[in-house]
């Protein structure tokens, strides 16, 4: 019965959506009464997905077979929080998953948008429910999670036990949080072009969005590239498949939207591209949501995939993304372009941000698409691969970090690029002489790595440099700076944060890149093996049964170089509902650092393992996390608050023209 | 910052922003530049057994291989593992040391990489199957109803 109340309620929001969409897209001069409705509205969507969503919940919680989507993705002896993460494990919950965050963005835009102009909350709740309506009749027409088996089997199919992670139950969550919450910016982006009304004001209720936005693909990313690292067990954390591409394409584009809405904000210039930006970083969401499961490009993280639906996703895509470009394409020519500035200023930073970031997008985009072009044009088939990724971006990475600490120093409108590279001086020192000392210690003849390490270590030391300059340390009396860094904005602090993640990410891919170490050998009980000073004792080979599975499991004792002991326990499980078989590796973290010890299958006693020892590998992770802090603490800023502006009398002005 | 020397106090709007525009245009055709070499030089072409001795593929370049397990010809050494892939028309022999995938198995689609060694065996460097039982990569499907080996009944059990 709840199912069929769930089905009721999502057709219900569909409904109203498209209400929405018509009179908040057409009607949109109306003003406050309308947009109260259209506030309502939204709540209601957002009340009405929730119980949809939660219908489906309670039959996987309860193992309610007769539910199609149930039966096939779920079973009776699944542990509780894999029944909840496994509604979402598959293409039609996703979906359901999906729509419902898009909802409650939606409903999010309604409650704190009381401060905004009628006619602008009009027409980006009215996008907003076009957004909804779409996606929300893909489900019903297309993918429906409501349907009925009868008979209804007595035990579901099971869940993919690669899937049986917490990191379901966390990662898609987090990364749809941050696609589908960079549809508000799309919305705010469509609402601007309607109605013709862009200034400072607009850019100060969208940039907290795209950094909530921006904070919530970080995290989600991080965790995706973590999951994948500890779950399929080829010790890898990014593989630049085309699943990854796709959430990262939309991630450099956030990142170089929440610095374009900055200029605008602060200097209202690059309005046109700031639009153009916040159409492009949803159109990329869209692609990655969407692309991959049209069956189009196949991916080793592609679990929700259905190619039969394909030809209807590309024609919603079309639409969607046709539609607002074109859009773009009529309207953009009359806005008007303000706030001049010299090339060497804070804007001429952020620019220069801005076209290193899309360049990149550029590149990781023809990286990804070129496969299928040449498939289509010529019949060939060939794999873009690694290597592409790692030159192209890498080399457009480069500079772009290179340029990074000095941004923040800058002025705006006209700065001086020498006293902001004689306040770099020591920390360019500094970097320059810990990328020679540890590339001189490790004996590593890479050329590219000391270059890395440079990098790295430049743009976590460059981005303190505001924090130590405008407290003054050194120069004054220790308490004074100390009470003058608690005092300073929370932008500056976010800002030096940010920047600081993104050295320590750079520290730990460099790392990892150069002296990963790897070994692969034959081992049986009470042989050992050594790799990088840590030596693994191979104690006892065991078969240990799970909750759903059994488990062929090894006990290993790795003592570290200076002599801690650790037990180590990688397994092989076969699943019983499904009889799948998977690999979970055992890692053992020494302070950043990590062992990963994967067990092969086993053949007459012998065993065949394969260890890696990964330095610093932990940075990688802990950089997106400082990174998404930083968006955090940004998003707590006192100045920035959803939907209420203060803006200045001037702005007032011009936004009244 | 990159940005052109010459946009100094002296001159017009107009001139400073052609040098921006040239800024621009330069980081732009630099990325443009490194997409083309990469494409060139960096990608990795997918071929069937057939295909490696139709086009005579030169030993040490890197390939991909795909086909599937040929029945019975997967064995073990240590980590070393010897299986041939076929496509209904041909078969290669391929090694590779190493622990292979969860899925991997006689029988089933699998993609390789790696090169051709001097003695005409493939030596991999990395083996693909999907986690997932019904898998078999769209390039394999592709080679095998080229060679009419295609049998989707099969596949998917």
């Amino acid at each position: 019965m709840s199912i069929e109340l769930g089905h009721f309620a999502l057709v219900l929001a569909f409904a109203i959506a498209l209400l929405s969409a018509l009179g908040g897209l057409t009607l949109w001069r109306r003003g406050e009464r309308l947009a109260a409705v259209l506030s309502q509205a939204a709540i209601l969507q957002f009340v009405l997905v929730a119980l949809a969503f939660l219908a489906v919940v309670h039959a996987f919680v309860v193992s309610d077979f007769s539910l199609a989507l149930a039966a096939n993705h779920s079973h009776s002896l699944k542990p509780l929080i894999f029944k909840i993460s496994g509604v979402w494990g598959n293409h039609e919950g996703s979906m359901l998953l999906w729509v419902l965050i898009l909802v409650m963005f939606g409903a999010l835009v309604a409650a704190f948008s009381r401060e905004l102009p009628s006619d602008l909350t009009n027409l980006v709740l009215g996008t907003q429910s076009l957004l909804t309506a779409a996606f929300a009749g893909f489900t019903l027409f297309t993918s429906n999670p409501f349907a009925r088996l009868s008979p209804a089997p007595l035990e579901g199919g099971d869940l993919n036990p690669v899937l049986q992670d917490i990191g379901l139950a966390i990662h898609p969550p987090l990364l749809y949080a941050g696609y589908v919450g960079f549809s508000i910016c799309f919305s705010f982006a469509i609402a601007a072009l309607i109605s013709g009304r862009i200034d400072q004001a607009w850019a100060r209720w969208v940039r907290p969005w795209t950094m909530l936005s921006w904070t919530f693909l970080t995290l989600g990313i991080a965790m995706g590239s973590y999951w994948a690292y500890y779950e399929l067990g080829w010790g890898g954390w990014w593989f630049w498949d085309p699943v990854e591409n796709a959430s990262f394409m939309p991630w450099l584009a956030g990142t170089a939207l929440l610095h374009s809405a900055l200029v605008m904000e602060k200097r209202n210039a690059l309005k046109i591209w700031t639009i153009f930006l916040a159409i492009i970083t949803f159109s990329l969401s869209l692609l990655g949501t969407f692309l991959v499961r049209s069956g189009i490009l196949t991916s080793v993280h592609t679990f929700a995939s259905d190619p039969t639906r394909g030809l209807v996703i590309l024609t919603m895509l079309a639409i969607l993304i046709g539609g607002a470009f074109l859009l773009f394409a009529i309207r953009s020519p009359a806005l008007r372009q303000g706030g001049l500035f010299a090339p060497i200023s804070r804007e001429g930073a952020l620019i220069l941000n801005n076209l290193f970031l899309a360049t990149a997008v550029g590149a990781v985009l023809v990286g990804t698409l070129y496969p299928l072009l040449l498939d289509a044009l010529t019949g060939t088939t060939i794999s873009v691969g690694a290597p592409f990724f790692n030159f192209t971006f890498g080399a457009l990475m480069a500079p772009l970090l290179l340029v990074l600490p000095f941004g923040p120093l800058l002025a705006w409108k006209r700065a001086d690029l020498v006293a902001a590279g004689q306040r770099l001086m020591g920390f360019a020192a500094l970097a320059v002489f810990l990328a020679i000392l540890i590339s001189a210690l490790a004996g590593n003849s890479i050329s590219l790595v000391p270059v890395g390490l440079l990098l790295g270590f430049w743009v976590t030391f460059g981005a303190i440099a505001e924090l130590i300059e405008r407290s003054r340390i050194g120069r004054i009396p220790l308490a004074e700076s100390l009470r003058r860094l608690a005092g300073l904005p929370r932008s500056i602090w976010s800002t030096a944060i940010g920047h600081m993640g993104m050295g320590l990410t750079v520290l730990g891919i460099v790392s990892v890149s150069a002296w990963e170490t790897e070994l692969v050998t034959t081992l049986n009980p009470g042989e050992t093996a050594e790799l990088s000073g840590y030596v693994i004792a191979f104690d006892s080979f065991e078969q240990i049964p799970g909750a759903n599975y059994v488990a062929d499991a090894g006990r290993f004792t790795v003592t570290s170089p200076n002599g801690d002991l650790a037990t180590l326990i990688p397994e092989r499980r076969t699943y019983v509902a499904s009889g799948m078989p998977t690999t979970e590796a055992a890692i053992q973290t020494y302070g950043l650092s990590q062992l990963y010890l994967q067990l092969g299958e086993s053949l007459d006693d012998t065993h065949v393992i394969r260890v890696w020892h990964k330095p610093y590998i932990l940075l990688i992770w802990i950089g997106a996390l400082v990174m998404s802090g930083a968006g955090i603490l940004s998003l707590s800023d006192r100045r920035v608050r959803f939907g209420v502006p203060q803006t200045s009398r001037r702005t007032k002005l011009e936004a009244s023209r | 910052m990159t940005m052109p020397t010459s946009a100094r106090r002296g001159l017009t709007r107009k001139q400073k922003r052609l040098a921006t525009i040239a800024g621009l245009a330069l980081v732009l055709a630099i990325a443009t530049a490194l997409v083309l070499v990469g494409l060139r030089d960096q990608i990795v072409f997918f071929y069937a057994p057939s295909d490696v001795v139709a086009r005579e593929i030169a030993p040490g370049q890197a390939i991909r291989l795909g086909g599937l397990v040929k029945e019975g010809s997967w064995t073990r050494d240590g980590q070393e593992n010897l299986f041939t892939i076929t496509d209904g028309g041909h078969e290669i022999v391929a090694q590779y040391a190493g622990i292979l995938p969860d899925l991997f198995r006689e029988g089933q689609g699998v993609v390789a990489e790696g090169s051709l060694g001097a003695d005409g065996r493939f030596e991999a460097s990395n083996v693909l199957a999907k986690h997932d039982e019904n898998y078999i990569p769209k390039e394999v499907v592709e080679a095998l109803k080229a060679q009419g080996e295609w049998r989707p009944e099969e596949a998917v059990q």
